[in-house]
């Protein structure tokens, strides 16, 4: 090995590098888990003694509600995404090679919009005298508007539209690598269709639907931006509660807590997902 | 199974992925106050927008610090990706694992966290925050990109060149840089649309001093229905559409 | 006398704790062709990595000419490479992939293009400088990597396994221009290989490594005649052993071996015997007899394999006490129906004095299957 001295080039990109993610991502997160156990102070924001009460105020009737909720409407995303993007992953496996490239760039093409644009022009859909509820009335489908933005409802709907393509390309990079020969392998031995699919694609698919899942299940939780421009008061995210506890409430304890509960999910969906990828053999990201 | 029924499929889910998408660009065009009924084609939105100093200030604002948290991570992210790529070292794995965890950890832990991080060294929220925290999540991304991109590189490439004569920092000016350059832009456009695009890390980290574009959207679509909005998310449509299809082309040509 | 110009003293390596080259010393004449032949991860790469000038040995020395290179990094070294897989810089045309180790010497943009061009013209390519390494096939990318590594005119050329990428066919065609160009050019070769047939063919010595150590070193007649070693009988080419025990040593210079219960005279081998000790008799499957049943020379067997192969009928014997034998006979043109049935009980033999000797070794350690390091 040659020294340090010889390779300054290397020396210097390391420092780099390891000076930014220390100072920036490694420092930031330590400092969130030593503000979850300290205490509320109006002025500082955070002060001794170190306690657990923040994990404590997060098991609160009030607040359990509003974590409950926030995780079932993440839940439904999750699962209509899923139930959206696994056959549209399927079909979109199956389009000619060439038109594959053009219908991808499609589906990245929301991606590389503005989100809070494309939540707002949900709203324009959506809202009581918006464009949905015009189109109905004008069929004769339905007498007075409907009350579709500020519910749940539209909460989800403007979350599976965010996220959707993040449960689509996981989905679609699995299809796309499950060859036809072990299809044809399943048929060959005698498995009809329903059996295939579940003791051959099921199981190969499976870091697919995982990976789609922790990229959906999360950001659903924490984009607080979705409730605050659809859902009303009543609909809020663990994001919304966190952005609060920071941002208005000044209560860092709660709002740290609360954030590592996420973080808590999100290792644990992480892990769900490498030991499915090891299952069938290849190595975890 | 039949050939019509995934295409229809395929069809109706594109249908609704765009519908939200055209309505805004459609109304953007729209005369009337209301935004919810059609009054006429007409220009004024884009006019009201490009009247409001504030807005115009904010969008200059937001390609500014677009423009350079994507240089400064495309920077960064490459030389970590080229120091993954060729050198061992302790703590390689740490490093890596730290990026994913940026990467995969929601948008609002890694916002409260630099939140924490800036209050804690008495940084004024600003610009220099905004820059901060953009480049970092970005980092992971440009670092992915060229990674893929080295994978796929000769590891005898910098070897020949050296045998030919070259030091290591020719070598990396005329062998390195060339070959990985496409990784290097589609990076940099990955960065600068995800900077222009973040409105969860920027709520938490800017302050009044520099306001930026979407945190302007955001405080205008909370409450009602601004027909602004509808001009200005047309025009970041566009922009974002130019953007995208440089970046395709470009990894599409140096595939070639 | 040669004189010599590389000269590698006392060279080890280890990587990860693993001994990768042993103490190893070689000298390099000026102007010969010499191969460094030997299985996956027997160091021949790490050796000449660090000719190269890639790799530093933990221990050793490299001198080049009298002046020492041991960590002189490679730009400064007077010697190119040709790579196993080309390394052609994909983003640069033919034309500037020659011309780069020029422009790295800084030389006149008229000299540079002169040099280009004659370098292209020595590899055919001339009418080829505007393409991109992409657009070529493999025989010919391999060609702009030679004319790269020869343009700078080095001391010494190393080649890294430069032709195990391409056919068959292509492969013999360019171990052909590879001696005219090196004989063309009177620079030295280095080749890596892990061929044998290739290192026979081509070099005037060949060096056979195995882990870290140099088995034998020599001609290629001396390596395939006269093995170091039961392993570089082995590795270079078929042979058959068969195992044989010293009945006496007579006055001669010759030695009575019992080889089947055939007593045979061979020449005293240049290790030392004893009575009674036991040893190798390597015979190649050209140097086989194989006779009729009914002669009295000869151990029996029957035939059990033939296969046609062009030039020689190559057929495997078993014979009675289960040994295999490897025969290969060139046809006899008198005899154009020549052939075997299976089964067929025939006699083996051999000329006394087309036999050679090797002493009994311990059972060598398992082999290593690791790839080069």
């Amino acid at each position: 090995m040659r020294s340090a001295r010889q390779q300054p080039f290397r020396t210097a990109v390391l420092i780099l590098v390891w000076g930014w993610l220390l100072f920036l991502v490694f420092t930031p997160n330590l400092l969130v888990v030593g503000a979850s156990v300290m205490t509320r102070d109006p002025g500082t924001f955070i002060s001794l003694p170190l306690n657990l009460d923040a994990y404590r105020q997060l098991l609160n009737p009030l607040y359990l509600e509003v974590f409950l909720h926030s995780l079932y409407m993440a839940a439904m995303t999750t699962l209509i995404c899923l139930l959206i993007g696994y056959p549209f992953a399927w079909s979109l496996s199956k389009v000619a090679r060439q038109h594959q490239v053009l219908l991808i760039f499609l589906l990245i093409v929301p991606f590389w919009t503005n989100s809070l644009v494309r939540t707002y022009a949900l709203k324009l859909i959506l809202a009581t005298n918006g464009l949905l509820n015009s189109a109905l009335m004008s069929l004769g489908l339905i007498e007075e508007p409907l009350q579709m933005l500020y519910t749940e409802g539209a909460v989800i709907i403007g979350l599976v539209y965010l996220l959707l393509p993040f449960m689509i390309l996981p989905l679609y990079a699995v299809f796309d690598d499950l060859r036809d020969d072990l299809l044809r392998a399943s048929h060959d031995l005698g498995a009809g269709r329903f059996s295939t699919f579940i003791h051959v694609i099921v199981p190969l698919t499976l870091p697919g639907v995982l990976a789609g899942v922790m990229l959906v299940l999360l950001p659903a939780m924490g984009l607080f931006f979705v409730p605050d421009i659809l859902g009303g008061s009543r609909n809020l995210l663990v994001g919304n509660v966190i952005k609060n506890q920071f941002l208005d409430a000044r209560n860092w304890p709660f709002g740290a807590a609360a954030s590592i509960v996420l973080t808590l999910a999100m290792a644990f969906l992480m892990f769900a997902h490498r030991l499915s990828k090891r299952r069938i053999g290849e190595e975890g990201v | 199974m039949s050939r019509w029924l995934p295409r229809t499929y395929l069809t109706l889910i594109y249908l609704l992925l765009y519908v939200p998408i055209l309505v805004l660009v459609v109304f953007s065009f729209n005369d009337s106050r209301t935004g919810y009924e059609w009054g006429g084609l007409s220009l004024r939105w884009y006019e009201a927008l490009f009247n409001n100093r504030a807005m115009v200030q904010a969008m200059w604002n937001s390609l500014w610090l677009a423009l350079s948290a994507a240089t400064v991570s495309t920077i960064i992210g490459a030389l970590t990706a080229l120091a993954l790529h060729r050198y061992r070292f302790r703590g390689k794995k740490v490093l890596n694992g730290m990026l994913f965890i940026v990467m995969m950890s929601p948008e609002i832990v890694l916002a409260i966290s630099l939140l924490a991080l800036f209050l804690l060294v008495g940084l004024q929220l600003g610009y220099v925050s905004l820059l901060l925290a953009h480049v970092t999540f970005c980092l992971p991304f440009v670092v992915i990109t060229v990674m893929a991109r080295l994978s796929g590189f000769d590891e005898r490439l910098p070897e020949a060149a050296r045998d030919l004569g070259a030091s290591d920092f020719t070598m990396t000016r005329t062998v390195l840089i060339p070959v990985i350059m496409p990784a290097l832009l589609a990076g940099w456009l990955l960065g600068f649309t995800l900077s222009l695009d973040d409105v969860v890390v920027s709520t938490f980290v800017s302050g009044p001093s520099y306001e930026i574009l979407p945190l302007r959207i955001y405080s205008m679509v909370r409450v009602g229905l601004k027909p602004e909005v509808n001009a200005l998310g047309t025009l970041l449509l566009v922009f974002s559409l130019v953007m995208l299809m440089l970046s395709q082309w470009i990894l599409l040509r140096s595939k070639r | 006398m040669k004189q010599t110009l590389l000269s590698l003293s006392n060279l080890s390596k280890q990587f990860d704790g693993k001994t990768v080259l042993d103490s190893l010393d070689l000298e390099i004449f000026d102007g010969e062709f010499i191969t460094l032949l030997g299985p996956s991860g027997c160091g021949k790469t790490t050796l000449l990595r660090m000719m190269a000038g890639f790799e530093h040995p933990d221990e050793g020395t490299i001198t080049l000419g009298g002046q020492d290179l041991t960590h002189t990094p490679p730009e400064n070294r007077p010697l190119n490479t040709v790579f196993q897989n080309y390394a052609l810089f994909p983003h640069m045309s033919v034309f500037d992939n020659v011309a780069y180790g020029l422009k790295m010497e800084k030389r006149p943009k008229d000299e540079i293009r002169e040099r280009v061009e004659d370098a292209l013209a020595m590899v055919q390519l001339e009418d080829f400088a505007r393409r991109k390494p992409h657009q070529l096939s493999g025989g010919q990318q391999q060609r702009v990597a030679i004319a790269r590594a020869v343009v700078k005119r080095p001391k010494m050329l190393l080649l890294d396994e430069p032709l195990s990428a391409l056919d068959y066919k292509l492969r013999r065609t360019m171990q052909v221009e590879l001696k005219r160009l090196q004989r063309e050019l009177g620079i030295t070769f280095v080749f890596v290989t892990h061929d044998q047939e290739e290192a026979l063919s081509m070099s005037d010595r060949v060096v056979v490594l195995k882990d870290g150590h140099i088995q034998q070193l020599g001609t290629p007649r001396e390596v395939y005649e006269r093995p170091a070693n039961l392993f570089t009988a082995r590795f270079v080419g078929e042979t058959n052993f068969f195992p044989g025990r010293v009945d006496s040593a007579n006055g001669d210079d010759t030695i009575t071996v019992d080889v089947f219960g055939l007593k045979r005279t061979f020449r005293k081998p240049d290790f030392a015997v004893s009575d009674g000790q036991a040893l190798h008799v390597l015979l190649r499957p050209e140097d086989i007899r194989v006779l009729a049943p009914e002669e009295d020379d000869g151990v029996s067997g029957k035939v059990v394999e033939r296969n046609y192969k062009g030039s020689t009928l190559d057929s495997v014997i078993h014979l009675e006490d289960g040994t295999e034998v490897l025969a290969s006979e060139f046809f006899d043109e008198d005899d154009p129906t020549f052939d075997y049935r299976l089964g067929e009980p025939v006699k083996v033999s051999w000329v006394d004095g087309w036999e050679w000797l090797l002493p009994d070794e311990p059972a060598p350690a398992a082999e290593d299957d690791t790839v080069d390091a």
